[in-house]
């Protein structure tokens, strides 16, 4: 089991206190403890019959009984105060604005690797270090339009960033639609709090992607959002933003490239495409540059957005930014290009790619998560104390195998909320995504973001595909 | 057909148009009410809820102080005005049964069935949650009654007065709320208090079922102007003035083919379209938006007094 764990409504180890409560969910605590439990059974299948009727559903790989599922959504919000997430906000910022100058360096002087602030072997043996985009600065000098930065929290003061996700983060129709289904089922709540919209991240997003369109393109820039199709695991979401956003949802063959322009197929001909907000990792973008198997790319995209007549966001070639053995470089990459201490810091983390770190992983690996630097969705990860003998000599088999596929933390106690759970309301662990939108000019954050939980107790991964649910993430405002 | 009868199916499609518009606004007021003070602008807007689904000198007669609790009793169940969802409701009905034989199967049952249900719905015990509920029935009332208009009854003189109520009360109704925000929409080169009025643009788009539409049609993000432009000039947009007077136009002269005669109301009718039709929104502002609605206002009313005296008195 992990150390005790700081409980975000009652503030002490497991919260297991019996009559504390943190002044911001005094009026929540109230009410689970006031309501009677048919309330709460009433609401939760209104809410999951709400979900249903929309149709969020989530496709997961490799289950063929049921390829629509229902992430699990918990009723209770989870609540920010103002002043923790004015923190948070400008963490957020300085650590995005690092992100992004990181990149325009990596793929133009690359200064950060001269002066020795990341090792030139990780990068340039990195197979996210897209050489296509060397010497090609994308409009306006964005790279990561859209980031979701996961953030972890441990006691009253210490939040971490996880991970960063600058690829194409995924999450916040959830985001969205919790919100919904709180105000439709809650509204006594929401009169009793005053919680921070979140309802105009649509109209953020769009603005943003708007702002970052090619020289070439009209002033009135016409946005497609890409998706892989409806097979895809996040396609509702695609088709949820595409919808919010009011831009078309194209699939690749309604694309094509003609004389380095993208154009799409429409019934009155092709149209001019000058932003794709793309939900399609770069090795599927287009076969002529990447896998040439993709069915999912369109052929000459690359040398459109090269020749800088369409902006695809978020650009090629981020995902070195958010490699895992990278991500260990964070704090020194945010002194060295803003200039500032970090205000959001990193979770200690062993690389195991450094040869002290790595006798120490191996040494301490039944107390430690193991993680693959190329995985995600909590896929391929040794969760030590809650791993059996064998796994654990597996992946120190694995680990001296390739210790540069390796990153490894402290089995964090991630910080607890109330949560709904087959005997009655207990603390489960949360993670939180927020969403920053990088335009040509600003960068914006709504309050809040998505909050995961894991609803197996005692449980750490939050992940949707391992029976994650979700939860409404409220910042508290006045 | 009787003038009586034509006045009834009149009536009965503006009062369920209307207990859907009060439903929509008491709505979208809850949301706005609801949100931090930094989001939510200036801070009255029950007072607007009743100014654009009431009348706030009767207001004022009937209660002491103006608050949620108020606003939800007077423009949701009140007996003492009129258009209070509850009277709405009862007014449709008896105009209804009035005329019980002009009417499908279907439109009764809607109507009379919402009469029966309103019963149970009692604002005294009713806490937020099962207001909320009660708002969502009310819009469910309209969607089926005119739902069932739309596909069940024959397309002759009976069907088009319904559509005739409908689109004057839509009109109405879109033109009283341009008529309490017009201050929050302001023209492109005023950037008077910036994003801070964001959030009473989106509720504005609400009270007109219209927010994720306003992106389809404007593919940008929300401004005040063009907000204007949607409730005001869109044709695309069902309750904007434009389409209301785009369905005028097309049922009146309907009606005026059938009998074989046109008469005022035509003529009122298609001049105001094609004002709709030549206006430009840079246009209303420039003459002044509160002018520009009041007129409307004036001119719709016309309309409503033209269409009795030519058929239904």
């Amino acid at each position: 089991m992990a150390r005790a764990a700081f409980d975000e409504m009652t503030g002490t180890p497991n919260g297991h206190a019996p009559d504390g409560v943190r002044s911001a969910y005094a009026d929540l605590k109230q009410w689970l403890d006031t309501s009677p439990p048919e309330f709460f059974d009433t609401r939760r299948s209104q809410a999951e019959l709400f979900f249903r009727r929309i149709g969020i559903t989530f496709a997961v790989y490799g289950d063929n009984q049921s390829t629509e599922r229902l992430i699990p959504f918990d009723i209770i919000p989870r609540v920010l105060t103002k002043p923790e997430w004015s923190r948070l906000e400008r963490g957020l910022k300085q650590r995005v604005t690092a992100l992004n100058a990181f990149l325009r360096d990596l793929y133009g002087p690359q200064d950060c690797v001269k002066a020795g602030v990341v090792p030139a072997d990780l990068i340039y043996k990195n197979p996210h270090y897209r050489l296509e985009m060397l010497g090609f600065e994308p409009p306006h000098g964005v790279y990561v339009h859209v980031a979701g930065i996961d953030i972890v929290r441990v006691d009253e003061d210490t939040f971490y960033v996880l991970e960063d996700n600058a690829r194409t983060p995924s999450g916040v129709s959830y985001m969205l639609e919790n919100r919904e289904v709180m105000i439709r089922l809650f509204p006594e709540l929401f009169a009793q709090h005053r919680v921070a919209p979140v309802e105009n991240y649509p109209d953020a997003l769009l603005a943003t992607l708007r702002s970052v369109a090619p020289q070439t393109a009209s002033r009135d820039p016409s946005v497609v959002l890409l998706t892989p199709g409806r097979f895809n695991s996040a396609f509702y979401e695609h088709s949820f933003l595409a919808d919010k956003l009011g831009v078309e949802l194209v699939e690749a063959s309604d694309l094509f490239a003609k004389d380095d322009v993208v154009f799409m197929r429409t019934t009155e001909g092709p149209q001019r495409v000058d932003v794709i907000y793309r939900r399609i990792d770069d090795d599927f973008l287009d076969p002529l540059v990447f896998r040439p198997d993709s069915a999912l790319g369109v052929p000459g995209l690359m040398s459109a957005y090269q020749a800088g007549n369409v902006t695809l966001a978020n650009a090629v070639g981020t995902g070195i930014s958010d490699d895992k053995a990278v991500y260990t470089y964070m704090p020194a990459i945010i002194r060295f290009f803003t200039g500032e201490e970090p205000i959001l810091n990193n979770v200690p983390t062993w690389c195991c790619r450094d040869k002290e770190a790595l006798s120490y992983v191996l040494d301490k690996l039944p107390e430690l998560v193991v993680k693959e630097v190329n995985g995600s969705g909590g896929y391929g990860m040794l969760v030590g104390p809650h791993a059996t003998k064998r796994e654990v000599a597996e992946f120190a088999r694995k680990l001296k195998h390739d210790p540069d596929g390796f990153i490894a933390q402290p089995t964090l106690s991630l910080s607890t909320c109330p949560t709904f759970v087959a005997s009655g309301v207990a603390p489960r662990h949360v993670d939180l995504r927020p969403f920053v939108l990088t335009a040509a000019d600003e960068i914006r954050i709504v309050p809040g973001g998505l909050t995961r939980v894991a609803l197996k107790e005692g449980s750490l991964v939050v992940n949707s595909s391992q029976g994650g649910g979700t939860k409404d993430t409220w910042v508290l405002d006045d | 057909m009787l003038s009586r009868t034509a006045d009834n199916l009149y009536w009965l499609s503006r009062y369920t148009e209307r207990a859907d518009f009060v439903a929509r606004i008491l709505d979208a007021t809850m949301r706005l009410a609801a949100l931090p003070s930094g989001y939510g602008g200036e801070r009255n807007e029950w007072e607007g809820a009743v100014a654009a689904a009431g009348n706030l000198d009767e207001f004022h007669r009937l209660y002491s102080a103006l608050n949620e609790d108020t606003v939800r009793d007077f423009l949701a169940f009140s007996r003492n005005n009129p258009s209070s969802i509850a009277n709405c409701i009862e007014t449709a009905r008896e105009n209804a049964r009035s005329v019980r034989t002009a009417l499908t199967t279907q439109m009764w049952e809607a109507i009379n069935g919402a009469w029966l249900e309103l019963k149970r719905f009692n604002n005294a015990e009713m806490n937020r949650e099962e207001f909320a509920r009660f708002l969502d029935w009310v819009k469910n009332v309209s969607l089926a009654f005119d739902g069932s208009a739309y596909r069940t009854m024959l397309r002759s003189d009976p069907y088009w007065f319904t559509r005739l109520g409908l689109a004057i009360e839509r009109a109405d109704n879109t033109a009283r709320i341009l008529d309490v925000k017009y201050h929050v929409l302001l023209p492109e080169t005023e950037r008077v208090g910036g994003s801070l009025d964001y959030f009473q643009w989106t509720t504005i788009l609400r009270e007109v079922s219209a927010l994720t539409a306003y992106h389809w049609v404007y593919r940008q993000s929300v401004k005040p102007w063009l907000v204007a432009d949607l409730l005001i000039l869109n044709r695309q947009m069902p309750r904007s003035l434009a389409n209301c007077y785009e369905l005028l136009v097309r049922h009146l002269d309907l009606i005026a083919e059938a009998y074989g005669r046109r008469g005022p109301s035509q003529r009122l009718a298609s001049n105001m379209l094609a004002r709709l039709s030549s206006a430009r929104i840079e246009g209303i502002f420039t003459v002044g938006m509160h002018e520009f609605i009041n007129d409307f206002v004036t001119e719709n009313n016309k309309l409503g007094a033209a269409i009795a005296e030519q058929y239904l008195v």
